[in-house]
């Protein structure tokens, strides 16, 4: 199930900064961007040798032609605080692709996808949006600044979510022209149900109580959906057992109830994980 | 032509370089990375008589120079083990060492009985010294007497050499090596993690779910190179030195202190081919150093 993975030396091509702690870098990673697929994530190294775990990040885009992908990460700590003042031309060790992405044959061109994404789970479905076949309805939800929001407008509806007041009264002026639908004053769910939004299969990535009720909603209406879990890791390839999470059956590997985020994820049917 | 290879309790052993338990799986997951038949040997994850959940999350946080970790010994139970792990580690050409794990004497040595016939295990490291989990574990390993209690009552029921993997939470390591030593061990392994603490200082908790962890990674070589030196006088028994090993420097270090062989744990997680380097390193060094055989490096330094 997992391609090939690589690790190799990355060069930085660009970075910029998107909003306020979010940073976009794209990076030459050519093994890495050809195996890809969305929903995976890559393991970045410190050029720090007292820091060494590496901090899995999603993979926001990949561009196979130039054999180059996009991290869109937030600054959480001194790892990714490095990672932000890196510049064109620096280089990162990287391995990837990481675990399993969604499963795009889920959503052919006759069905509907609603994608759900929380603040830095946002990113990963900018390439989840270009590659599915159906029709993509994005549901993304914000705390206090909106980004990627244009970007996934391009490969389909956009509809916004967002929790605080300041950034509601300015959605609803300056964002016009990309947001489908109602802003709604909420989280994503609020969203989904206030603007009537339906769908075949839902694939979500964002802060856990976000995914728990997506998990509940896709029960109740019975929606195939998709979570894509997060969790600390060590080893990022499935060793150390450190990335962890609950799982309502006894796992093949693990012989117990719970499942290797890095491995058998990040990405899982909803119905696989107790969240 | 140099010699690489050294012998831990009658088994031979390409070179003295190996995994840390629970650093590497069974090796399968490296596997994509390093070919395991170049390894001196493969020390796979504890394994217990029945599966056992583990410790809940977070389990890992990095701290400067290395890492904590309370894992708590997940494992797969030994069933599952034999069937999966142990064929697939039997395809390659290298010594195969199970960690074995349990919460009471009668656990382990349920774990070392149904491993007497397996064929593909060459060692058995028995751990005595895990920080993380309550009963059990280092419970065993902090007291001199049972550690050689222990020690025999694995011995007796054993068909693979011991290897005794000693905790660093204790005043005097070189008593706990008396110990397994008077117990009928065969080799020593050392050391597990030192138990330390990690606060989240903007969430106002502990980094670790179990509040206390492991501590592992450069930061601990120090101490572990000076035990493993204390240990090298105080017992006959070979030494398996671990602890912060990311280079063949850092390895040679324990040699020369007095380790027959070295482990390479935490140095994986920052470098999937750190064994090999590692191996790579210690060839370099003993063509530029024009040493013949790596025997004569053993505690050289006294």
């Amino acid at each position: 199930m997992n391609p090939q993975k690589t690790m190799l030396k990355a060069a930085v091509c660009s970075q910029e900064q998107i909003a306020d702690q979010i940073f976009s870098m794209w990076l030459q990673a050519d093994s890495i961007a050809s195996a890809a697929c969305p929903g995976q994530f890559v393991s970045v190294y410190s050029n720090d040798s007292g820091r060494l775990l590496p901090r899995p990040i999603s993979i926001c885009e990949t561009d196979k032609e130039k054999g180059r992908i996009r991290l869109v990460y937030r600054v959480a700590g001194k790892g990714t605080a490095e990672f932000s003042g890196c510049k064109a031309g620096d280089c990162l060790d990287i391995l990837g692709p990481l675990g399993n992405g969604y499963p795009l044959d889920r959503c052919r061109a006759d069905r509907a996808a609603i994608l759900i994404g929380g603040g830095i789970g946002i990113p990963p479905m900018v390439e989840l949006a270009k590659q599915l076949e159906g029709n993509v309805i994005a549901v993304v939800g914000y705390r206090d600044e909106l980004f990627l929001t244009d970007e996934l407008a391009l490969y389909g509806k956009v509809y916004v979510a967002v929790e605080d007041d300041g950034l509601f009264q300015k959605v609803q002026t300056d964002f016009g022209g990309i947001i489908c639908g109602t802003v709604v004053h909420g989280n994503v769910l609020d969203c989904i149900r206030e603007n009537h939004l339906n769908a075949d299969v839902l694939f979500a990535c964002g802060p856990t109580p976000m995914l728990r009720a997506a998990q509940t909603y896709a029960k109740e209406k019975h929606i195939e959906c998709w979570l894509s879990l997060e969790q600390r890791m060590a080893c990022g390839v499935g060793a150390c057992l450190a990335c962890v999470c609950e799982s309502a059956e006894t796992d093949a590997h693990s012989q117990v109830k719970n499942k290797r985020i890095c491995k058998e994820g990040p990405v899982f049917a909803a119905e696989e994980v107790v969240l | 032509m140099i010699n690489t290879k050294v012998r831990i309790a009658g088994v031979e052993l390409k070179n003295p370089v190996m995994t840390a338990s629970g650093t590497f799986g069974s090796g399968m997951e490296y596997s994509e990375f390093v070919d395991l038949s170049r390894l001196g040997a493969v020390v796979t994850k504890g394994v217990a008589n029945i599966p056992w959940p583990g410790n809940p999350t977070p389990r890992v946080a990095e701290i400067r120079g290395g890492m904590m970790n309370a894992i708590g010994l997940q494992n797969p139970g030994i069933e599952t083990f034999c069937a999966r792990d142990l064929p697939f580690l039997a395809q390659y050409d290298t010594a195969v060492i199970v960690n074995v794990c349990g919460h009471t004497a009668e656990e382990y040595v349920e774990v070392v009985e149904r491993l007497s016939d397996e064929a593909a295990v060459d060692l058995l490291e028995i751990n005595i010294s895990c920080p993380n989990v309550r009963c059990g574990g280092i419970a065993f390993g902090q007291n001199p007497d049972s550690v050689e209690s222990i020690t025999r009552e694995i011995k007796r029921h054993a068909r693979q050499p011991v290897i005794m993997k000693l905790s660093p939470n204790v005043t005097d390591i070189t008593e706990l090596a008396r110990a397994a030593e008077a117990g009928g061990a065969d080799a020593l392994s050392m050391i597990n993690t030192l138990t330390g603490m990690k606060i989240d200082v903007n969430r106002r908790t502990f980094a670790l779910a179990n509040h206390t962890g492991g501590v592992s990674g450069p930061a601990v070589h120090p101490i572990a190179v000076r035990m493993v030196y204390q240990t090298a006088q105080a017992v006959k028994l070979p030494i398996i030195g671990m602890g912060g090993i990311s280079s063949a420097e850092d390895a040679l270090e324990f040699i020369l202190a007095g380790a027959t062989a070295v482990a390479v744990g935490t140095a994986n997680f920052r470098n999937p081919r750190a064994t090999l380097d590692v191996i790579e390193g210690i060839e370099d060094y003993m063509c530029s150093q024009k040493v013949e055989d790596i025997c004569s490096l053993i505690g050289a330094v006294r």
